[in-house]
């Protein structure tokens, strides 16, 4: 065929073919740098007692998962379903309670069900900007060590669980039986 | 009469104003937040990292533009950061930490954005590249055609208007 057709038309169609690509990304999917990282500190007050100060060393210790929420925000109830099925299955879910209310989260815990182990009352957003949060809900994975190994920001559903955090948790809770199996057999081979 | 043209030119207008004035002010005011500093540098720190930040929920936005909650969080934090006297870079090392490249609006030079910073000067070649063969096709236009015995002959016959 003419070299000065098929350039263009080689040209037009690679551009459409990125622009294609385009609209399939999610522009609020962003590689999140924490990945990887321990959970950064934090020192709040408990969101049902605010006598109670809370840290990251209490989120960490085994598998867990750390969800932001609020009560203002409509998608955080409307995966609070899915929350409940995880803590009923044995996966403790840890929270941080962002920008809200106090009286009002409490609300809404006490007229719904309470999927969470411990909620970090956040009212002001600090450890929100700590842990990157930028848009609720958002939803973490930390290991046993309390290394944060996945990020969700935005809904959960089903299929990602199914797809993406379950197996997720299969591993890291592996992961966590080898290295505590190992820790015991050393301590064995030290004391025999 | 004279009357109903003062309210029009002057009542009316004078009214609007003392309405809406203070409305003003107190949007202007709630927008401002905290912009008290110690030294000029220290406001001229913030108020260029400001318009260099991006704010993720907005993400077209500078957090200087949003009105995002996050982005008023953000604004506090390089305040508070200027304050208690970190430099440009490490406030934009800590953002970056937390939210990833993504926060900078001059996305910095490295593996993953250099066909970014490329672009501009591979289009450029490309430009230039058409430019050139549309130069060459010109020059070839103007030579002299050659023709064929045939071609020749026919010519000198419309030539001759037979």
């Amino acid at each position: 065929m003419n070299l000065r057709i098929l350039i263009p038309l080689v040209a037009v169609a690679a551009l459409l073919g990125l622009l294609f690509l385009g609209l399939g990304l999610n522009s609020r999917d962003l590689p999140s740098p924490l990945v990887g990282k321990p959970a950064p500190a934090f020192e709040l007050e408990s969101l049902e007692d605010a006598s109670r100060i809370l840290t990251e060393q209490d989120f960490i210790g085994e598998v867990a998962l750390v969800n932001v929420w609020a009560t203002w925000c409509s998608t955080c109830r409307s995966e609070k379903p899915l929350l409940m099925e995880l803590a009923r299955g044995g996966i403790p879910i840890h929270a941080f309670n962002y920008r809200d209310e106090r009286e009002s989260a409490l609300r809404y815990l006490a007229l719904s069900d309470n999927p969470y182990q411990t909620i970090a009352y956040d009212p002001r957003g600090d450890a929100g900007m700590d842990w990157g949060v930028y848009a609720t809900p958002e939803t973490y994975v930390l290991d046993a060590e309390g290394v944060i190994r996945y990020k969700r920001i935005g809904l959960l559903t089903r299929q990602l669980l199914l797809d993406e955090v379950l197996p997720l948790v299969d591993k890291l809770r592996a992961e966590q039986l080898r290295t505590e199996r190992h820790g015991a057999d050393g301590r064995r081979v030290a004391r025999s | 009469m004279k009357r109903r043209l003062f309210h029009a030119f002057i009542g009316i207008p004078l009214w609007l104003t003392a309405w809406l004035l203070p409305a003003g002010l107190a949007v202007a005011l709630a927008i401002g937040e905290p912009i008290e500093f110690e030294t000029q540098a220290q406001r001229h720190q913030y108020e260029t990292l400001v318009r260099e930040l991006r704010c993720t929920v907005c993400q077209s936005e500078t957090i200087h533009e949003s009105n995002a909650e996050l982005a008023a969080d953000m604004r506090r934090r390089v305040h508070d950061m200027t304050l208690a006297g970190h430099d440009a870079d490490s406030i934009i090392g800590f953002m970056v930490q937390r939210y990833g490249d993504y926060v900078r609006y001059r996305p910095p030079l490295q593996a993953n954005t250099a066909l970014l910073w490329a672009s501009p000067f591979l289009l450029m070649l490309v430009g230039v590249g058409v430019w050139w063969r549309v130069i060459c096709g010109r020059k070839r236009m103007v030579q002299r055609p050659e023709f064929t015995e045939r071609e020749r002959e026919t010519l000198q016959r419309l030539r001759s208007g037979e």
